[in-house]
C-alpha cells in the first residue's frame, strides 16, 4: 500500500476503535445506572455476555472474506499498534486473566516465574524472530521450516508439533469459556461451552485471520478495562490512592508483618497440627491401597443400608459415596492431592516476598522461567501473528507493542494478589465465624473459598482459610464492595481473554491441516477458493473436537497447557532461530534437533508426572529445560557432520535478514 | 540486489545489538532472581527490591529493551540502505 493510503487506514482504525472504546465505557456506565435503579443482576450478566459476543460476531461478519491473503494473514495490513493489541489478547488467555494473580497470591515469590516467563519471551521474539519471519512473508511456521530446510519432512514435523501444542491449549480455553458462562449466568457448563463456541466460530469461520485480528483488538480493549477497574478501586479503598501498581508495597509490608505474628500463634499451631494429622492419616490410607479403598467404600455402603432414610447422617453418607473415588487408582490420585494440600497447610506460611531458600527451589524457579520464556517465543499461534503486518519494521515494532500491552496487565497482577492477601490477613483472620463478610460466604458457596473451623474455637485462623487461585480476580469486586456491574465486567473480560486465544489457536490448527498438510503436501493443485473453503470446514471440525474433549472436564487439562510451553520451546524455537541466525544449519540438523527435543521433553513430562522420574529434582512443568538444550546440541552436532546447505538456501537466509523487498501489504497473493 | 559486504556489516551490528539486549535480559531476570534474597534487604516505598525485580522491575526493563531494539534496528536499516521503500 502507498504511504498515504496506509496513513489514512491507520487514522480510520484509530477512529473506529476510539469510538468503540467510548461506546463500551458508556455501556458499562449505563448498566451501572440501571443497577442502582434496581435492575436484576442476572440481566446485567446477560447484557455483558450477549453484548460482547454480539460485537465480536458483528466484527466477524463485517470482516468476512474468501481471499487467500486476507484469510491467512489479514491482507498483511495490520499496523504495528493494532497487531500488538491483537497479539496481546491472542496471547493472554483465561489463565493470565483469571488464574495468574491467584497463583501469585498462593505462591508468593515462586509465582513470579509466570510474570517474568510470560513477558520475557517477547524480548526473544522481537530480537530473534519477528522481523525475519515477516520478511520471509508466507503464511505458517511449517511454511518457514520447509522453505528454509527443504523437503516435506521439516514441514510434517512442524505440523505435528503445532497440533500437539495447540490442542491442549484450545481445550483449556473452551473449558474456561464454559466455566465463566456457567458461573456468572447459571447456564449449564455444556450449554456455556456451545454459546462460547458460537462466539469463537462466527469470527474465524467467516473471516479467518482478518476477522480474528480485528476481533482480538476489540477483545483486548475489553479485557484490559475489566482487569484495571476493580484493582484500582481496591487500591483506593486500602490506601486512598488509585494507583495499585505503586501502592501495593504497603500491602506487602502488612503481609510480612502479619505472617510473622501468625507463625507462633498458639491457635494457628493447633490448626496446623490438625492438618498434619490429616496428612498422616491420608498417607496411611494411600499405603494401605487397595484394601483401604475397599474398606472405606463398604463402610459407607453399610451406613446407608442400616440408617433410616430420613437420617441426616445417611444423606451425608450418600453424598460421600457419590464423590468417592471409583477405582483404587483414582483414590490414589485424589488422596495424594489431598495429602499434599494438608501437608502444605500444616506448615507456617512462608514469607511472601522471599525467594526459595533451597537450591532445588531456585533451580526450579529459574528453569520454569526459562521454559516459559522460550516457549512463548515458540508458540505457533503467536509467531503467526507477525506475518500480518504491512512491513518488516512494523513486525519488529508490533512485538514491542505487544509486550507493552501485555505488560499493562502483568504489571498490575502482583498488586491484585498482594491486596487480596493483606485483605484476608487483616479482615478475615481473627474474626469470629459468625462475623464473616457476605462475599466470603458467597464464594465459599461455590467452593472457591473454603473456611472451616477445624479446631472448633469459633475464630478464623489463617490455616483454616483455603483459597482457589481463580478466586482472587473473581472475588475482588465483592471484596472491594463494588457494584455487581463490575463482576459482570470481569466475566466479560475473562471471556474476551479465553475467546481471543481460542480463535488464534483454532485458526493455527485449521491452517496446519488445510494449508500445510492438504494443500502443500497432499494436493497442491486446488484453487485458492477451495483452499479457503477447506480451511473453513476444518475450523468447524477442530472446534467440535475441542468442545467435545472439554465437556469431559478432565483435571489434567490445566497441566497440559503448561506442557505446551515446554514442547514449543524444545521444538519450534530452536528450529526457527537457527533458521535465521545460523547459515550452516541444515535439514538433517534441524530435523534431528526437533525430534530429539520433542522426544526428550515428552519423556520427562510423562515420566515425571506419572512414573516418578526425577532428574535433578526438576518439576514436570519445567520439562523443557532438558528438551531445549537437547535440541540445540543435537542440531549443532548433526548439522556440522553433514553437508552445508546449498547456495540457494544461503541466499534465502541472507534475504530474510534485511527488510528491503518484503512482500507488500494488501497484495493479492 | 544488496551487496554482500553491506549485508555482512549490517548483520554484524545486528548481532552485536542482539547480544547486548539478551545480556541485559538475562541479568534483570535470572541474575536478579539469583540474588533476590539479598536484594530484598533494600526496601523502597514498601517494596523489597528482590521481590520487586521479579514482579515489576524485570518486565519494565523488557518493555524498554524492545523499545530500544525497535529504535536501534530501524535506524540501522536506514543507515545501510536496507529499509523498505515506502
Amino acid at each position: 500500500m502507498a504511504k498515504e493510503a496506509m496513513d489514512a487506514w491507520r487514522a480510520k482504525l484509530r477512529k473506529i476503535y476510539g469510538i468503540y472504546t467510548g461506546v463500551f465505557v458508556l455501556f458499562v456506565v449505563s448498566l451501572w445506572i440501571f443497577e442502582t435503579m434496581g435492575l436484576d443482576p442476572k440481566f446485567i450478566g446477560y447484557a455483558f455476555l450477549f453484548g460482547t459476543i454480539g460485537v465480536y460476531a458483528a466484527i466477524g461478519i463485517i470482516s468476512r472474506t474468501s481471499i487467500v491473503a486476507e484469510y491467512y494473514v489479514a491482507g498483511r495490513k495490520v499496523p504495528a499498534v493494532f497487531n500488538g493489541m491483537a497479539t496481546a489478547s491472542d496471547w493472554m488467555s483465561a489463565a493470565s486473566f483469571i488464574s495468574m494473580a491467584g497463583a501469585l497470591y498462593l505462591q508468593g515469590y515462586d509465582g513470579l516465574a509466570f510474570i517474568m516467563g510470560w513477558t520475557g519471551g517477547y524480548v526473544l521474539l522481537a530480537v530473534l524472530i519477528a522481523p525475519y519471519l515477516r520478511k520471509f512473508g508466507q503464511y505458517t511456521i511449517p511454511d518457514f521450516l520447509e522453505s528454509r530446510y527443504g523437503g516435506k519432512l521439516p514441514r510434517l514435523i512442524g505440523i505435528i508439533c503445532a497440533l500437539i501444542v495447540s490442542l491442549a491449549y484450545l481445550v483449556a480455553q473452551i473449558t474456561g469459556v464454559g466455566i465463566i458462562t456457567s458461573r456468572f449466568l447459571g447456564l449449564t457448563f455444556e450449554l456455556g461451552v456451545f454459546v462460547g463456541l458460537a462466539g469463537i466460530l462466527v469470527c474465524s469461520f467467516l473471516g479467518g485471520m482478518r476477522a480474528v485480528t480485528w476481533t482480538q483488538v476489540a477483545q483486548y480493549i475489553i479485557l484490559i478495562i475489566a482487569y484495571m477497574i476493580p484493582v484500582v478501586a481496591i487500591s483506593y479503598k486500602h490506601t486512598g490512592v488509585p494507583i495499585p501498581q505503586v501502592m501495593y508495597g504497603q500491602a506487602l509490608q502488612v503481609i510480612e508483618e502479619k505472617q510473622k505474628q501468625l507463625k507462633d500463634d498458639p491457635k494457628e499451631v493447633e490448626v496446623r497440627e490438625i492438618w498434619k494429622k490429616r496428612a498422616e492419616d491420608l498417607n496411611q490410607k494411600i499405603k494401605a491401597l487397595p484394601d483401604s479403598w475397599a474398606k472405606e467404600k463398604s463402610e459407607l455402603e453399610e451406613k446407608i443400608k442400616t440408617l433410616p432414610s430420613d437420617d441426616l447422617k445417611r444423606v451425608e453418607a450418600e453424598k460421600a459415596l457419590k464423590a468417592y473415588p471409583k477405582t483404587p487408582d483414582e483414590a490414589k490420585e485424589k488422596w495424594t492431592a489431598d495429602m499434599k494440600t494438608a501437608q502444605g497447610m500444616s506448615k507456617p506460611p512462608k514469607s511472601y516476598v522471599q525467594p526459595p531458600t533451597d537450591s532445588k527451589g531456585i533451580i526450579n524457579f529459574l528453569a520454569l522461567t526459562f521454559c516459559l520464556m522460550v516457549g512463548t517465543a515458540g508458540l505457533p499461534h503467536i509467531l503467526m501473528r507477525f506475518y500480518t503486518t504491512p512491513t518488516v519494521k512494523e513486525a519488529r515494532n508490533s512485538a514491542a507493542w505487544a509486550l507493552f500491552f501485555i505488560f499493562l496487565l502483568y504489571f498490575t497482577a502482583p498488586a491484585y494478589a498482594a491486596f487480596a492477601r493483606s485483605e484476608i490477613l487483616t479482615n478475615i483472620v481473627g474474626q469470629a465465624f459468625t462475623a464473616l463478610p457476605a462475599w466470603a460466604t458467597k464464594w465459599a458457596g461455590v467452593g472457591l473459598i473454603t473456611i472451616k473451623d477445624l479446631n472448633g474455637d469459633g475464630i478464623i485462623q489463617f490455616a483454616e482459610v483455603r483459597i482457589h487461585a481463580d478466586a482472587v480476580v473473581l472475588a475482588t469486586p465483592e471484596i472491594a464492595g463494588l457494584p455487581y456491574v463490575i463482576a459482570g465486567l470481569i466475566a466479560a473480560g475473562g471471556l474476551a481473554a479465553a475467546l481471543s486465544t481460542a480463535d488464534g489457536l483454532l485458526i493455527t490448527m485449521s491452517n496446519a491441516i488445510s494449508h500445510d498438510l492438504y494443500y502443500k503436501i497432499i494436493n497442491p493443485n486446488i484453487s485458492p477458493s477451495t483452499r479457503v473453503k477447506i480451511g473453513k470446514a476444518l475450523l468447524l471440525v477442530v472446534a467440535a473436537i475441542g468442545a467435545y474433549i472439554a465437556t469431559y472436564k478432565l483435571a489434567i487439562i490445566v497441566e497440559l497447557v503448561a506442557w505446551a510451553f515446554s514442547i514449543a520451546a524444545a521444538t519450534f524455537f530452536p528450529a526457527v532461530v537457527f533458521g535465521i541466525w545460523d547459515k550452516r544449519m541444515n535439514r538433517a540438523g534441524a530435523v534431528a534437533g526437533m525430534i530429539v527435543g520433542l522426544t526428550v521433553t515428552l519423556y520427562y513430562l510423562i515420566g515425571s508426572r506419572f512414573y516418578g522420574l526425577d532428574w535433578f529434582g526438576i518439576k514436570t512443568i519445567a520439562s523443557g529445560i532438558f528438551g531445549i538444550p537437547a535440541n540445540i546440541i543435537v542440531a549443532l552436532i548433526v548439522s556440522r557432520l553433514t553437508k552445508a546447505p546449498d547456495s540457494e538456501i544461503q541466499n534465502f537466509v541472507d534475504n530474510i535478514r534485511y527488510p528491503k523487498g518484503a512482500v507488500g501489504a494488501g497484495k493479492e497473493e | 540486489m544488496v551487496e554482500k559486504e553491506t549485508l555482512e556489516r549490517y548483520w554484524r551490528e545486528t548481532k552485536k545489538n542482539m547480544l547486548i539486549i539478551l545480556f541485559i535480559w538475562a541479568i534483570v531476570s535470572y541474575g536478579a532472581a539469583l540474588i533476590a534474597s539479598s536484594l530484598n534487604s533494600i526496601v523502597i516505598f514498601g517494596f523489597p527490591m528482590g521481590y520487586y525485580m521479579g514482579s515489576q522491575g524485570a518486565i519494565t526493563v523488557f518493555v524498554l529493551l524492545n523499545l530500544y531494539n525497535s529504535i536501534y534496528q530501524n535506524k540501522l536499516d536506514i543507515k545501510y540502505g536496507l529499509a523498505e521503500e515506502e
